[in-house]
């Protein structure tokens, strides 16, 4: 167990690592830089103060300095001057990350609460005319871009509601938030639970083969004894990496969805950052994202052990 | 005791299928959601292919008198800001759609396969290096891969679709590195081996052509994806550039601020993402139980 730990961290270091250079070389493959985008608007250059501009940035630099000193200043914990602000970035991220883990957490409590039972009830009755309509509903689930169903669900409110639900930086109370957070969580929410809707269901039709699930009918267990406590016990396993590969992938829709409704979080930022090349904010903001995938990678395999005493660590 | 009508179980599976148009029959009657998904993707190709001939109008021409025309028997589908003809402007972006979903699809579908098939026949430190790049690629969001990628690349047509193969060989590489494996340890190969067949001529001619199945799965399903994520930058801006209509990015135009002054800018294209992705997932749904019958949804 102990040397299994170590080889899986190194392993997530090295993915990490490797990261790092991917994407700093990505971003700094094509010519043009954040100067460039502010002297292209200016329309006239002058060489000798975009020098200086590049120079104050450290884009003169080559790139393997800018590289060993980004990776220097992120192990003392300092994560650089976003170009656009001038402000320090870590100041710039983290107050941006408690709305999207809020809007995350969200989303994927509505992906579990809908897609789980769903999931469960679409499978036990499997070919009934109900079990077709929670199929074709789960399948335009995965068929919907989430900014479109961001900007229905905008529509609905304006026109029937006449109310449009825009984030406010100071809302009221704890469940006004969770309220007005709870509709692009929604908007994101829908395909993730889906995906948890059609892995429970093809799961639970798994687990509901197998011979033990034979042998609890023929001595006689209840339909509900048999589908809940023998077949979802296990049925559930699959189903709890999809939710945490969800957790860590919801970010994809969380851009768009935050584009929508204008919500101030790190997602939209991301995209921002991007338009403008500021470097510092996304090769940051990337490495963050990465550092959420694997560590809830990691978190899920445990699980697994833990729920599944046949899973055993391999060597 | 039961008795076996073999002539129903036969037809059943498929035994009396004698010609092209009686496998068509048995396909939409075996699946019929498939069949569904199957025909939305024939209008879906026919659109594009045939937009000049379909559309009406010009997808690019401006007409200042027409500017946010609403739905008419002229403009079925109403107009944009720019007096531009939506329904011609949806039917030509079926062409983006088309390309950048195949394109993307069938790149990432080559790369992963020549990667996955490298790695899982030589093995030892190729195999190792491959894995790592693989978990680096994969430690990233699809569409956040895709926008870094986009954005550093520069706006085209081409470039999108680079964006948007390139997170999609890790998937691909995996199932094709996995099923190599196993085909590896075949007795065909042995034999094929023990005849004095080169490793080369081995990987190419009997473990290639037995990973096709996983992949077209696998490629269906992709398919839906790269649609979804070229409509998703489109729509942040880092797609496919103007004067292209792509659907994605007629969102962005008319996002929030005609929700409540022109609907119809909002609604039209996301049907067509909506339905053409739809129809992805219900052929990839009737491809995947038909040549994979172990794994079900």
């Amino acid at each position: 167990m102990g040397a299994y730990l170590i080889r899986r961290l190194l392993l997530m270091a090295l993915t990490l690592f490797g990261m790092s250079v991917l994407i700093f070389v990505m971003l700094r493959l094509v010519p043009g830089n954040i100067t460039d985008i502010i002297f292209d608007s200016a329309g006239f250059v002058n060489p000798a103060k975009k020098a200086a501009i590049e120079r104050q940035l450290g884009l003169d630099q080559p790139i393997v300095t800018q590289y060993v000193s980004w990776i220097a200043g992120l192990a003392r914990g300092d994560l650089g001057y976003a170009f656009v602000s001038e402000k320090p970035a870590l100041d710039e991220i983290l107050p941006r990350v408690p709305v999207t883990a809020k809007l995350a957490v969200l989303a994927l409590l509505f992906s579990v609460l809908f897609g789980v039972p769903l999931g469960v009830i679409s499978a036990v009755r499997q070919n009934t005319a109900l079990d077709y309509a929670l199929r074709v509903v789960s399948l335009s689930g995965l068929s919907l871009p989430s900014f479109w169903l961001g900007l229905l669900i905008l529509m609905a409110c304006v026109n029937w509601f006449g109310w449009i639900p825009i984030y406010r930086s100071t809302p009221g109370s704890f469940w006004s938030e969770v309220a007005l957070l709870s509709i692009p969580a929604a908007a994101v929410g829908f395909r993730s639970s889906a995906l948890v809707m059609r892995l429970t269901r093809s799961s639970m039709l798994e687990v509901l083969r197998q011979d033990y699930i034979r042998t609890a009918r023929a001595k006689g267990a209840s339909e509900p004894t048999v589908n809940y406590d023998h077949a979802l016990r296990n049925a559930v396993l699959p189903v709890v990496t999809i939710i945490g590969i969800e957790a860590a992938f919801l970010i994809g829709g969380l851009i768009v969805t935050e584009t929508v409704f204008n919500i101030p979080g790190v997602a939209r930022f991301l995209v921002e950052a991007i338009r403008w090349r500021d470097y510092p904010i996304v090769q940051n903001l990337v490495m963050f994202i990465a550092v959420v995938v694997v560590v809830v990678n990691f978190i899920v395999d445990m699980t697994y052990v833990v729920l599944d005493p046949r899973i055993k660590f391999e060597e | 005791m039961a008795v076996i009508d073999h002539k129903a179980e036969l037809s059943r599976a498929g035994a009396n299928v004698r010609s092209r148009a009686g496998a068509v029959i048995f396909f939409a009657r075996r699946y019929p959601l498939g069949a569904i998904g199957a025909l939305i993707m024939l209008a879906f190709v026919t659109t594009a292919v045939f937009a000049d001939v379909i559309a009406t109008f010009d997808p690019l021409t401006t007409n200042a008198r027409a500017s946010l025309a609403p739905p008419s028997d002229t403009h079925p589908l109403g107009a944009d800001f720019m007096g531009r003809d939506m329904l011609a402007r949806i039917i030509y972006g079926a062409r983006i759609s088309l390309a950048v979903g195949v394109g993307a699809t069938l790149l990432g579908c080559l790369i992963g396969t020549a990667v996955g098939l490298m790695s899982g026949f030589f093995g030892g430190w190729v195999d190792l290096i491959v894995q790592r790049l693989m978990d680096i690629m994969q430690a990233l969001p699809l569409l956040v891969m895709a926008l870094v990628m986009a954005a550093s690349l520069g706006p085209s047509l081409g470039n999108t679709i680079i964006a948007i193969a390139i997170p999609l060989v890790p998937n691909v590489a995996r199932i094709i590195r996995s099923n190599t494996l196993a085909l590896r340890e075949m007795p065909f190969v042995e034999a094929a081996r023990a005849v004095g067949m080169s490793e080369t001529r081995i990987a190419f001619t009997h473990v290639l052509p037995n990973t096709m199945a996983p992949l077209i799965v696998l490629a269906t399903a992709q398919l839906g994806a790269a649609i979804l994520v070229e409509s998703a930058l489109a729509f942040l801006g880092l797609g496919v550039p103007e004067p292209h209509p792509s659907w994605g990015r007629m969102l962005s135009e008319s996002a929030a601020e005609y929700v409540r002054t022109a609907p119809w800018l909002v609604i039209f294209p996301g049907v067509a993402i909506s339905a053409v992705v739809f129809g992805t997932n219900l052929l990839g749904d009737a491809v995947r139980d038909m040549l994979d019958p172990r794994q079900r949804f």
